[in-house]
């Protein structure tokens, strides 16, 4: 055995090679011969009934090839959770851009003229653009009641106690869609053939999620659709679901040509068409003692969905579930609900809910702590939940997480009191006013409740011919480092080097379905599981006596290659099992939520100019619990990325609705943060122990997106709360939304 | 939809009528290609030449994935028309590596985390070599500004930072 430990170490990413020499293979730099270029007739109205698809005359139309709702061999549905989503529209329109039409060609140079060459008439029906059109309902434009799901977390008796609090606190909360924006935009290429059936290669999170949808869409078995993972330029959860709807124009397309095809959207499809973050709102009635104890309170949780139900219900209820933040509830009733509009279908984007309602828990947090008169620091520390008190869904907290610590030191990290003293007093003066804003919260890893047991996710691990050992799982790299950490875990187990270990390409030909890329949940899970799948392979050759219970790695490589000889194959699978004595209940939303929690406390410092109106961040310190950290670099990377992201979605980046159609679906006019905009992100770790995860690593990749936006907007308040009238309650807030707080105070 | 990319044409026709003669060097290597006059830049490297390093993120010059080096100046690729490239040296990703070894550039960026899903990474490194080209120990304001025009979405750009002060550092012998 090597002594030396792979776990906690920055090995050299997997694939980083390719990548900084440009030999990386992404979707759009693959071709294949007699290749068709596909592209997309998309709805220009957000509801209606289609009177008439033409196709202009003068317009040559004898080289394409078009595919209507008619051509779909199965059922014409996006099959996911549920198979409401029409793979194309046929006959009605739900929101606009809903794809309606595919036309493939050559030459993708006349694609563009062709998709303008047909005209679609429609009769128009009344459409629903907001949650509260939606709830009033002034349309029913999903089922009976514009409902698309609903939640229910009850603890204690929250009616008995309204009469024993000495302050009752209540606010709204609003957040905007947020576009992942990926520099990648969608593109898949799908072949189809009469005996092999369907191959698909996509820039993707889920291949068995694409496998699944076209198995539905094609109405061919299981073995004939194979889907394969390209080289992914980011993701966030924003090719989570949507990629089944591409392969599945692509795949349409290459059965009827008989060719093979390639989707590849440029920005502005990318944008207007596919998901988004889910606008959310949030109502806050909290009962406060007088010594600032949380009592208990009423929390409303309500996204919207856009036309379709697609993934809602679980963004809706890590959104539910994450709504009453870090802190002790002795009692409270949380209501989840997603509704339906006439836009796009908003879906996975890294946080998944929770970035909605824990904006909104911290926003009120500052609000509690002025009603009562206290510190947003000790409104904080007195409200924490501990070891032994149980979460909203009463989930019991067994971890040794100290949350008063973990806010200390962010405390002293961003020398917080410090600052905070220093800017009250250079505020008096001047047009620059700075604050400081505190977020608390937590992210749950992995699949809500029950979730990862219905998945039972399998992972396999093999020795090779060469000695080498290769990690067999559908979890796809796509930027945070799957690749390298489930390669450094599988070495660790083994004993060996971290480059005798490799990882093959998800091929569902070839990896078994080691569930979703999604759900912070690769290293925790999936890493498991390869541990397991790693120590089997030890055990086989032990047990085979090629090797003893302590071997160089020169020993192993010998001892597989010596396997692989005699044996034929040396594999090894490991499935999914929950722990013992976890409990949930799916119907009253009550039990063990999540596996384990990461923990954290962000710290902002914003300067205000009041002659421009803009806010900008100029500190971040970004201090979380995540259990063991595996990799220190690719860790780091994961925060400060997702703290920029975080950064985005509270002071840059607004979409533009008009009649549910995104109007500013191009980087010149959707503005993310540059280089030039972001502050020093400073990030540490805490690592306070937990036993779940692989070697002690709990979920990381979403927790970043949670405390950014209430941090940012917490200091905001600090910085000009003495000239605003009421708080700032929503994001993204761009200058324009200062100005107007500002000036509705009339005050400058 | 009211935005087109017509006029800087992403995709090629499929006859050659109208087609001219572009030479130029890429790389260091001498080459001429058939392209018409408007073609993008982008689609000659990737489409006629094979280059593939060389990304397209948003075909309007907003988010740099696409950056050469054309005579040492840092140019949009899907913003120059191809004559505009007549005789001029470009520089790509696929041919900064001093031979089978990684320069310091792209060396730094894999030991730093600069690079994550790797879409930006080729712009981004030629990017931050051509401040390097111009101020060999660049002031974190410079690199901040320098890497404006290229966006990541992955990495919050700190490791990219830390990455070019590195590379700036080795190359200095500092």
């Amino acid at each position: 055995m090597t002594q030396e430990h792979i776990i906690g170490k920055s090995v050299p990413r997997k694939e980083g090679r390719d990548k900084v020499t440009g030999a990386a293979r992404y979707i759009d730099d693959m071709t294949m011969p007699a290749m068709l270029y596909g592209a997309t007739v998309r709805s220009q109205i957000p509801r209606g009934v289609i009177k008439e698809i033409s196709f202009d005359p003068q317009f040559d139309w004898s080289e394409f090839v078009t595919v209507t709702a008619q051509d779909i061999p199965g059922k014409n549905c996006i099959a996911l959770i549920g198979d409401d989503q029409p793979c194309l529209a046929d006959g009605k329109v739900n929101h606009p851009e809903e794809p309606i039409l595919l036309l493939a060609h050559a030459d993708p140079h006349l694609l563009r003229k062709a998709v303008d060459s047909v005209s679609i008439e429609y009769e128009s029906l009344p459409a629903v653009f907001t949650i509260e059109d939606s709830e009033r309902p002034s349309q029913i434009i999903w089922g009976t009641d514009n409902t698309l799901k609903t939640f229910l977390i009850s603890k204690g008796d929250v009616d008995g106690i309204w009469a024993e609090a000495d302050y009752i606190v209540e606010g709204e909360y609003t957040t905007g869609a947020q576009e992942q924006l990926y520099i990648e935009n969608n593109g898949v290429i799908a072949a189809f053939d009469r005996e092999q059936g369907i191959t698909v290669w996509g820039s993707l999170q889920c291949p068995y999620y694409v496998h699944k949808a076209l198995v539905a869409l094609c109405d061919l078995p299981a073995e004939k659709i194979r889907v394969v993972q390209a080289e992914t330029g980011g993701a966030f959860g924003g090719k989570e679901d949507y990629p089944s709807i591409i392969a599945g124009h692509a795949a349409l397309l290459a059965i009827k040509s008989g060719r093979p095809v390639k989707i590849v959207y440029d920005r502005l499809e990318d944008m207007t068409a596919t998901t988004k973050r889910h606008p959310s709102r949030t109502r806050h009635r909290t009962a406060v003692s007088k010594d600032g104890k949380i009592l208990g309170g009423e929390i409303d949780f309500t996204i919207d969905g856009g036309a379709y139900a697609t993934l809602s219900s679980v963004v809706l209820s890590r959104g539910t579930i994450h709504a009453g933040g870090p802190y002790y509830w002795p009692s409270v009733r949380i209501r989840g609900k997603a509704v339906a509009t006439n836009a796009p279908p908003h879906g996975a984007f890294r946080g998944f809910g929770a970035p909605q309602s824990l904006f909104a828990m911290e926003r009120h947090m500052d609000r509690i702590a002025q009603a009562v008169g206290l510190s947003p620091v000790e409104i904080r520390r007195r409200n924490f939940l501990k070891p032994g008190e149980t979460t909203t869904t009463e989930q019991a907290i067994r971890e040794e997480i100290d949350l008063g610590k973990l806010l200390n030191r962010a405390l002293e990290l961003s020398d917080y009191a410090a600052k905070r003293a220093r800017f009250a007093q250079r505020n008096k003066v001047g047009h620059i006013k700075k604050g400081v804003g505190i977020a608390a919260f937590l992210h749950g890893a992995g699949f809500t409740g029950s979730g990862e047991r219905y998945l039972a996710s399998v992972v396999a691990v093999e020795g090779c011919a060469d000695g080498g050992v290769r990690v067999l799982v559908s979890s796809t790299e796509f930027g945070q480092g799957t690749n390298t950490v489930l390669c450094q875990i599988a070495a660790e187990a083994l004993g060996l080097p971290y480059e005798d270990v490799r990882i093959a390409q998800p091929d569902t030909n070839q990896v078994p379905n080691s569930g979703p890329t999604v759900a912070s949940r690769t290293a925790m899970v999936v890493g498991n599981l390869v541990r397991s799948a790693a120590l089997g392979i030890k055990q086989t050759l032990v047990a085979s006596g090629m090797i003893g219970g302590s071997y160089s790695p020169e020993q192993f490589r010998t001892a597989c290659r010596e396997y692989i000889a005699a044996h034929g194959e040396l594999r090894s699978f490991a499935r999914y099992e929950a722990p013992e004595g976890v409990f949930w209940d799916d119907q009253k939303y009550r039990g063990e939520a999540y596996a384990s929690f990461a923990w954290a406390i962000y710290v902002a410092e914003v300067a205000v100019d009041l002659s421009t109106y803009s806010a900008r961040v100029e500190d971040f310190v970004a201090l979380q619990e995540v259990g063991r950290v595996l990799h220190p670099v690719l860790a780091k990377g994961q925060i400060a990325g997702g703290v920029a992201q975080g950064i985005g979605f509270a002071l840059y980046e607004k979409v533009v609705w008009q009649n549910g159609r995104m109007q500013n679906g191009q980087m010149t006019n959707y503005i993310m943060p540059t280089s030039a905009d972001l502050p020093p992100i400073r990030v540490f770790f805490e690592e306070m122990g937990n036993v779940h995860g692989a070697y002690g690593a709990k979920g990381i990749g979403e927790l970043p997106m949670d405390g950014p936006a209430p941090a940012i907007v917490n200091a905001i308040q600090d910085a000009i709360g003495d000239v605003l009238g009421t708080g700032f309650d929503s994001v993204p807030l761009l200058p324009e939304d200062i100005f107007e707080a500002v000036s509705a105070n009339g005050e400058r | 939809m009211s935005y087109s990319s017509e006029g800087r044409s992403k995709d090629r026709g499929k006859d050659d009528r109208g087609k001219c003669a572009l030479s130029l060097a890429i790389n260091g290597n001498p080459q001429t290609v058939r392209v018409f006059p408007m073609e993008r830049l982008l689609d000659v490297l990737r489409n006629e030449l094979g280059l593939t390093g060389t990304k397209e993120g948003c075909g309007e010059g907003e988010c740099g994935s696409c950056s050469v080096l054309m005579d040492g100046k840092l140019v949009n690729s899907c913003l120059v028309p191809a004559l505009q490239a007549a005789s001029a040296n470009l520089t790509t990703i696929e041919g900064i590596a001093e031979g089978s070894q990684l320069n310091a550039m792209q060396a730094a960026f894999l030991e730093c985390g600069g690079a994550q899903c790797g879409i930006c990474t080729p712009g981004m490194i030629l990017s931050a070599s051509h401040l390097l080209s111009k101020k060999t120990d660049p002031t974190l304001d410079d690199i901040r500004e320098a890497l404006a025009g290229n966006l990541c979405r992955c990495t919050g750009y700190m490791q990219i930072f830390e990455a070019v002060v590195q590379a700036a550092r080795r190359r200095t012998g500092v």
